[in-house]
């Protein structure tokens, strides 16, 4: 490109910097913590998982402690079911995934060469949700009540009042919650790295880390939503009683773990991509060269993100399944080592083909990409059905998942901390500590883990809190167990290592890293001094001067004349810039929002109905006001000079606006958490032979009531949209109205069905899955009306205009989706036992 | 022949074609196994026509592959370029995805046999 670059004399700069850390400041004092940036909201976001998974660590020491020596009574049976339940829900949930969202927040800006992602307020929203529910789940061990059956929850056990007490609740309510935090970071990772990348990143210049956490986020939003449908089901079923995993009542305990299991796959590798996102960073550095086979890591990443998702019933192998579907499940188990076993090869090819400097990073992340690959072995040997059988629960199957998730996760995060630690403090860990944390982790884990394949084919069971000492079983632990504490000590020294007291370095990029996040200045909260233009995948290595001119305020945005936080959004394939977005700046309203939408949670765990109402309209103010106060604002001006000679639009609505991607991608994420209730209807259908029982359905008159309702109500939003579009605005207010009216007709309508046929959801799991897909539906619809009321009222302040429509788009775009979810629902609950 | 293909399609989503294709050949495997083997006795069908089914549908899968992979290739402009594709023109973009795509078809027709290879081998539900 040859746009000519700006040029300012000293005394501009000053000035523009002046502004620029204006518009950027973080709070001070204790408003510090209201802070949004993506800066802070990472590192929160980080110390905090990491904190958990020291805790979850604790708790593992305590079992292995346990384990050491046969016939212990160390622990109580209770405890003991606590400690390992807990530890396994925090290290997948608390850790292993909000880590890396913490890191992707933390990372993506700088790397995409943005100032923000596009929703910092949503980042700030997910951190504190994710902290109180994570403390929630933590500290209920301490009232001894945590969670005691298991990290997968399996019925009946689980769903008993009998044996597993409001500990259950607990991890229903506390992660569902934390999951919700997971896919509104979602949301923000996707439109980021689809819409917010510097200007000139193609995509097949996007750095690694982006592809992988594009594949991630995306799988995030398939894989969570149906252990969010599995949990509704399930807390039903503990609080009302409605019997969708009671097999006395038509219920089925395999739904929950064919939903558990749908989501508990792909979430492994929901964890393992990101850790190799980060190899994929930290290799070409240290091998000072490209990526070899860029497009084969782009095959690799999106092969493993769709296979992952064929797997989930090898986890069920032992369940009864037909042989046949088992043998599915094996092989497509088979067929992800293939894109798996590529990623691998490209960097063992990227560390031939360049000279290798063997630093802490590099140790880590070899040594873990070793400890992975026995762990994939061993994934190889149990996706096999007649091995699995033989090795199902028992230490076979720890070893294999500690190995895969120590080595392809653990070592990888610690790789990426020794090689990011100067990107954000400016200084740099220790080789001597690091390369001592290496040896004592490494050493340590396999004294830990690798006997347990011993223990395990010997026939030691998962989850036992004891076992007798003549079965050969002993030594394996006790060797253990010793290992166990060696790791414990390399990751105490990684710990101790990061808060010894350090020098400052006078370098920004010490490694010679290629990528654009090595041109941050820590010390600055603006992120990119101004927006480069880039032609090459590592454009500090090729591109001579970029650095200085970043700094010098030579591209785009090099001011805040506004004084607003403003990122550049640019085109999906080619980065052609195309908006000047105002993104949101400190607030309270996130953290007020999710104080109260933790309160509904907290509240349902012990049933004060009264709390969870009020927290909940609490909730729904924060967000309206947050909305109303926070988007969709009409810009002074239309079009702001972004430098460079370009003038770019402020607003801009519909599939160009990062709102619309993120009504949509939400919606996608809200549809699989619908398609699963579906799931869970035509499951109860093929195990029955009548799956009704006999007892009454909804009618087929109500369900087509609501059916037509609503396909009038999408009608008239339609033509709302149109009319606002064409500045009928008296016509417009009409349309949503009525539209708004259809379907709280439809809405009653559907709800007539089974209430005048008297559906019991108690008695069995037909009226009960019946009243859950009508509920769900429902509830969407009252949720768009109150979108509509928005709207109305926007309408009426005058800030929603035929020229400044986003809301009424957005809402429209809701609607499509409300539609397909409402038509599906009562036309399946209507039509289908008529056709069966 | 050519000009019965369609026009190429500048989008990011062509990318996910093939695997597209894979996941419903699985789903729809995975679905008609699973309902056949609960309702056999009450629908009496024979097993032999399930697999004969979803072997059709494995071919109509693969060739769908097929044409995302030659689609792919055309518009990696044939092999006319080698990778790594990474300079700064609307070509190389062009290219990258094309090569990503027909990677991506390999993989996936590869993984669509895998999945096949039950119903040659089981001629049951064998429950
Ligand atoms: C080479 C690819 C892999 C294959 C074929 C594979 C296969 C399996 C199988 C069949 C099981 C179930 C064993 C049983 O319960 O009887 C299993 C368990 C597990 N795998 Fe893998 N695996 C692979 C890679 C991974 C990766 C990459 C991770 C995580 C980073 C992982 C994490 C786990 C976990 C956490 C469990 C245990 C879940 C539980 O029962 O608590 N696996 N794996
Ligand atoms: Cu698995």
């Amino acid at each position: 490109m040859t746009t000519a670059l700006g040029e300012f004399s000293p005394d501009e700069r000053a000035a523009q910097e002046e502004r620029l850390r204006k518009a950027w400041e973080t709070p001070k004092g204790w408003r510090y913590w209201t802070s949004v940036n993506n800066s802070q909201i990472g590192l929160w976001y980080g110390v905090t998982a990491f904190g958990f998974m020291l805790f979850a660590g604790v708790l593992a020491l305590l079992v292995r402690l346990q384990l050491a020596v046969p016939n212990n009574d160390l622990l109580t049976a209770d405890f003991f079911n606590q400690a390992f339940t807990l530890h396994g829900t925090v290290m997948m949930f608390l850790f292993a995934v909000p880590i890396f969202e913490a890191i992707a927040i933390f990372l993506l800006p700088s790397m995409l060469g943005a100032r923000e992602l596009p929703f910092p307020r949503l980042s700030a929203f997910g951190f504190w949700s994710f902290l109180l529910g994570g403390v929630f789940v933590c500290g209920s061990i301490f009232f001894n009540s945590a969670p005691s059956t298991g990290w997968f929850m399996y019925p009946p056990l689980a769903t008993s009042k009998e044996y597993s007490g409001i500990g259950a609740d607990i991890w229903l309510l506390g992660l569902s919650f934390i999951e919700v935090a997971s896919i509104a970071a979602a949301v923000e990772i996707i439109v980021g790295i689809m819409k917010c990348r510097a200007p000139g990143m193609r995509i097949n210049m996007m750095p690694m880390f982006a592809w992988y956490l594009l594949i991630v986020a995306g799988m995030i939003l398939f894989a969570f939503p149906p252990l969010i449908a599995g949990d509704i089901l399930f807390e039903m079923e503990r609080m009302f009683g409605w019997p969708f995993f009671d097999a006395e009542r038509g219920g089925d305990p395999l739904l929950w773990q064919h939903l558990f299991w749908i989501f508990g796959h792909p979430e492994v590798y929901i964890i393992f991509l990101p850790a190799i996102a980060l190899m994929a960073m930290i290799v070409p550095t240290f091998s000072q060269r490209p990526i070899v086979g860029y497009s084969w890591i782009v095959l690799a990443a999106v092969g493993t993100g769709f296979l992952s998702f064929g797997l989930w019933v090898h986890h069920m192998f032992t369940t009864g399944l037909p042989q046949i579907s088992l043998a599915f499940f094996s092989a497509a188990s088979e067929a992800v080592v293939i894109p798996t076993g590529v990623q691998i090869f490209v960097f063992i090819a990227t560390m031939l083909a360049g000279r290798v400097i063997f630093s802490v990073p590099m140790l880590f992340g070899a040594g873990g990409l070793v400890v992975f690959v026995i762990g994939g072995l061993t994934g190889v040997m149990v996706a096999l059905v007649p091995f699995d059988w033989q090795a199902h629960d028992t230490y076979f199957v720890v070893a294999h998942l500690h190995y895969v998730l120590i080595g392809g996760m653990l070592f990888p995060i610690i790789a990426g901390i020794y090689y990011y630690f100067p990107f954000f403090s400016g200084k740099k860990l220790s080789d001597a500590w690091g390369k001592a944390a290496f040896w004592l982790m490494f050493v340590g884990f396999n004294i830990a883990f690798f006997p347990m394949h011993f223990s395990g084919l010997r026939g030691m069971p998962r989850r036992v809190f004891t076992y007798p000492g003549d079965v050969g079983w002993d030594w394996f632990n006790l060797i253990s167990t010793i290992g166990a504490f060696i790791f414990a000590t390399g990751v105490l020294t990684v710990v101790v290592d990061i808060f010894r007291p350090k020098t400052k370095l006078n370098d920004l990029n010490p490694w010679r890293s290629g990528t654009l996040e090595w041109t941050n200045n820590p010390d600055e909260s603006w992120g990119m001094r101004s927006v480069p233009i880039i032609s090459s995948r590592y454009p500090l290595w090729d591109q001579p001067g970029l650095q200085r001119d970043i700094e010098a305020g030579r591209y785009y945005l090099p001011d805040a004349q506004s004084g607003r936080r403003e990122t550049l959004v640019t085109s999906v394939l080619d980065a052609e810039p195309i908006q000047c977005l105002r993104v949101g700046g400190t607030s309270y309203v996130t953290i007020v929002a999710a104080l109260a939408l933790g309160g509904v949670f907290i509240a349902l765990t012990f049933h004060w109905w009264i709390t969870t109402i009020v927290c909940a309209v609490i909730t729904l103010m924060a967000i309206l006001y947050w909305l109303w106060t926070g988007t969709a604002e009409i810009p002074p001006t239309p079009e702001m000079d972004v430098g460079l000679g370009k003038s770019l639009p402020i607003y801009v609505s519909g599939p160009a606006s990062v709102g619309w991607w993120a009504m949509f991608i939400t919606m996608v994420g809200d549809g699989t958490a619908f398609a699963s209730l579906m799931f869970g209807y035509f499951f109860y259908w093929t195990i029955h032979d009548d799956f009704t029982a006999g007892l009454n359905g909804p009618g087929v008159f109500w369900p087509s009531v609501a059916i037509a309702l609503f396909i009038v109500s999408w009608g008239l939003m339609l033509a709302a949209r149109h009319l606002n579009r064409g500045d009928k605005i008296a016509g417009a207010r009409l349309a949503l109205i009525f539209s708004l009216a259809a379907s709280l007709g439809g809405s009653v309508a559907g709800l007539l069905g089974p209430y005048v046929y008297d559906m019991q959801p108690t008695t069995h799991v037909y009226p009960a899955i019946v009243w859950i897909i009508v509920i769900w539906a429902v509830v969407h619809a009252v949720v768009g009306c109150i979108m509509q009321l928005y709207c109305l009222a926007r309408s009426f302040a005058g800030i929603m205009t035929a020229r400044y429509d986003q809301d009424i788009v957005n809402v429209t775009l809701y609607w499509h989706f409300l539609t397909i979810t409402a038509v599906v629902s009562f036309g399946v609950v209507g039509l289908f036992p008529l056709v069966r | 022949m050519k000009h019965l293909l369609p026009p190429e399609i500048e989008s990011l989503w062509t990318l996910f074609t093939a695997p597209v294709v894979w996941a419903a050949h699985f789903v729809v495997c995975y679905a008609a196994v699973a309902i056949y083997c609960e309702k056999a006795a009450v629908w009496d069908v024979d097993f032999g026509n399930v697999r004969t089914a979803l072997g059709i549908f494995t071919l109509l899968a693969l060739a769908m592959i097929v044409l995302s992979a030659y689609l792919a290739w055309r518009q990696w402009g044939f092999g006319a370029g080698d990778p790594p594709h990474d300079g700064a023109t609307d070509q190389d973009r062009k290219r990258f995805q094309g090569f990503a795509t027909l990677l991506l078809s390999g993989l996936s027709f590869v993984a669509v046999v895998y999945v096949a290879i039950p119903l040659i081998f089981i001629a049951g539900c064998q429950q």
